[in-house]
């Protein structure tokens, strides 16, 4: 997300400096502007970051906004339905904890798990691929084979070495989920720069004698956003569902803390008795899936629209 | 004659590697620039012309060391600059710049004409106070005829012409002594690329600037080149100053050529002796022995398949020293015409 924020923090900074300086100035529309006002206008996206924002608000107040502490068992409230009289909900599990507080700390995981690992393979992922792109030759086959190899790894294997070696703990899944979505960042950008090197532009800063670092991060990592921050938007969803998918399977967060992909598994056991244990939960997943996924297409028309 | 020439080229090369064969990789070489020597003086304005693909492109960014030559030397002010590193370039880079063909596309479409302007100066002056590069680039704006005011905005709020001004503002701000022009007006409107040429011309006059003005549009270039150089397939045919090229072509490409260049004047326009020349332009991965047009020449015989004509000064006495042409056949086809 820092990478995001950058450009246009960049531009305002240059903007207001300059309008000091010079009232007759006049302000030009980048083109991240444009595309946000392409953005404002889908309404589908609107709506999703609009949801998206409450979700994660729900999830940062999750202590404040219920009486019940996440981890405490109500022995007078096994599974029960929800139940507004006694302030629970959403009902609750089958060992007496409120659902609803559970629902929004595993929000705070299962977000928490797509943001970081997204932006771990954002920030590896991005540079990797840029400096393979531009560099080319051999360097970018060596580069490249690297990835192929590390492509080649299961990922359920290399996720089940992991919590052997060092235990079951939140950090190895931002770890492994990274380790993992950044290749495929790499190739993306990898592609990218290629097409963009080419460009006068590059050729015109090279003429200048700007230094290559900078001709990466000034010249080609901007003009490689769009695709960035597309595949970005669609792969913390992809993040999210890997992550409920490790803890369905009993390799993802330790009890008491909980993710989506353990109340939905939990859920999903006792489905005809307590329907609401996997109701719950799955609906959060599926509407953050769903809002990411808008967004996500929200962006690519808007950063691209010939591309429409 | 002035005195040493700003940069001097000497016989010029740039092949690269290519693959041909499908099933076997067999490593040829296109010959792009294949042996060529010249001086650029200061305050001129050499032309190179000749059809696509001649390697006009490849020879300016050799020049600059963009492109690395396989043979040859490129002398800058005394200093043999061949196959300097990114580094050891560097410092040279702000006596020596580039313009492009396609206007927008030179411009970084993520950065406002401040900062694609000013980039140049800030590599090269990295201590300079922001205030002092501001009032630098609107200075360069407006000498390039750009509205200071515009300075943030950007590059796709422009037209073609004012996005060329901004390529020539940002290659400008250095003050450098050459300038490769590479066919900067041929993606422009005819009264665009007019205000372009004229802009250019007044530049050099007021800042002494070399250009080596890439193009294949031969009336521009008679507007505002002092010495023409004609290149076909990597090789150079003739070289002269402006009007006796124009007035006296001597080798038969350049003939053909100037043959081609209409007139604005439908009457004279439709009995104009034109040449046409046959064929197209062969292969520069595999160019005909000896000279390389004679493929396509109406003189050539034996001699020109064998042998590869050099660059010769022409020695009569009514042209100046300066004319040289790479034919067998020049002496001959000049008594006959």
């Amino acid at each position: 997300m820092s990478l995001l924020a950058k450009p246009n923090d960049r531009m305002a900074a240059v903007l207001d400096q300059q309008a000091e300086a010079c009232i007759d100035e006049i302000a030009g529309r980048s083109l991240w502007q444009d595309a946000r006002i392409r953005l404002m206008r889908n309404k589908a996206a609107v709506v999703s970051m609009i949801i998206l924002t409450i979700i994660t608000l729900l999830a940062i107040f999750a202590p404040w906004l219920s009486s019940h502490p996440f981890d405490e068992v109500y022995w007078d409230f096994i599974q029960v339905a929800p139940n507004f009289s006694e302030g629970f909900w959403f009902g609750t599990d089958e060992n007496g904890r409120d659902l609803f507080v559970r629902t929004l700390y595993g929000a705070r995981v299962s977000l928490m798990v797509g943001l970081v690992a997204t932006t771990v393979s954002l920030i590896i992922g991005v540079t990797y691929g840029a400096v393979a792109g531009y560099m080319g030759g051999r360097v970018d086959n060596l580069m490249m084979r690297f990835v192929d190899i590390l492509y080649s790894l299961p990922f359920m294997f290399f996720v089940i070495i992991l919590m052997v070696i060092f235990g079951r703990h939140i950090f190895l899944i931002f770890v492994a989920l990274g380790a993992v979505e950044w290749l495929t960042m790499a190739r993306i950008v990898r592609g990218q720069t290629m097409a963009i090197k080419k460009k006068e532009f590059i050729e015109a800063a090279h003429a200048s004698g700007v230094s290559t670092t900078k001709i990466i991060f000034r010249h080609i990592v901007p003009n490689i956003l769009g695709p960035v921050i597309v595949y970005m938007t669609l792969t913390i969803p992809q993040v999210i569902l890997t992550e409920s998918f490790l803890s369905f399977l009993g390799l993802g967060v330790q009890e008491p803390l909980t993710s989506w992909g353990v109340l939905i598994s939990e859920g999903a056991k006792v489905m005809e008795s307590a329907p609401w244990m996997l109701a719950f939960p799955a609906t959060f997943l599926a509407v953050t899936l769903f809002c990411f996924n808008f967004i996500g297409d929200g962006l690519r028309d808007a950063l691209d629209p010939k591309d429409r | 004659m002035m005195s040493d020439p700003i940069l001097k080229v000497e016989n010029l090369k740039v092949h690269f590697p290519v693959d041909v064969g499908t099933f076997f990789s067999n490593k040829a070489q296109l010959k792009a620039v294949d042996g060529v020597s010249f001086e650029l003086n200061e305050g001129e304005t050499l032309a190179i012309v000749g059809e696509s693909g001649c390697g006009k492109s490849t020879l300016g960014r050799a020049v600059l060391q963009l492109l690395h030559n396989t043979e040859g030397q490129v002398i800058w002010m005394g200093e043999n600059i061949t196959g300097y590193s990114v580094k050891a370039m560097r410092p040279l880079r702000n006596e020596m710049q580039i313009i492009f063909q396609d206007p927008l596309a030179s411009l970084n479409p993520r950065m406002t004409i401040g900062e694609i302007i000013a980039e140049p100066l800030a590599t090269h002056n990295p201590d300079m106070p922001k205030e002092q590069v501001k009032s630098r680039v609107r200075e360069m704006m407006d000498i390039v005829g750009l509205l200071p005011r515009m300075i943030n905005r950007y590059p796709h709020e422009f037209s073609g012409g004012q996005c060329q001004r901004i390529g020539i503002a940002r290659a400008m701000i250095l003050q450098p002594k050459v300038i490769v022009c590479d066919e900067p007006v041929s993606a422009l409107d005819v009264s665009i690329q007019a205000q372009i040429i004229n802009l250019l011309g007044e530049l050099q006059k007021r800042f002494g600037l070399s250009l080596l003005f890439i193009s294949h549009d031969l009336s521009i270039i008679r507007h505002i080149s002092h010495r023409v150089m004609v290149l076909y397939l990597g090789n150079v045919m003739e070289i002269a100053e402006k009007d006796e090229l124009y007035n006296s072509p001597r080798h038969p490409y350049t003939q053909a050529l100037i043959s081609a260049v209409p007139v604005p004047d439908p009457d004279k326009e439709a009995h104009k002796k034109r040449i046409v020349l046959k064929g197209d332009l062969p292969s520069p991965i595999n160019p005909p022995s000896g000279c390389v047009f004679r493929t396509r020449c109406l003189y050539a015989d034996q001699q020109c398949e064998r042998e590869k004509p050099d660059l010769n000064t022409l020695t009569e006495a009514s042209v100046k020293s300066t004319h040289q042409v790479a034919c067998h056949k020049q002496a001959e086809i000049h008594r006959t015409n």
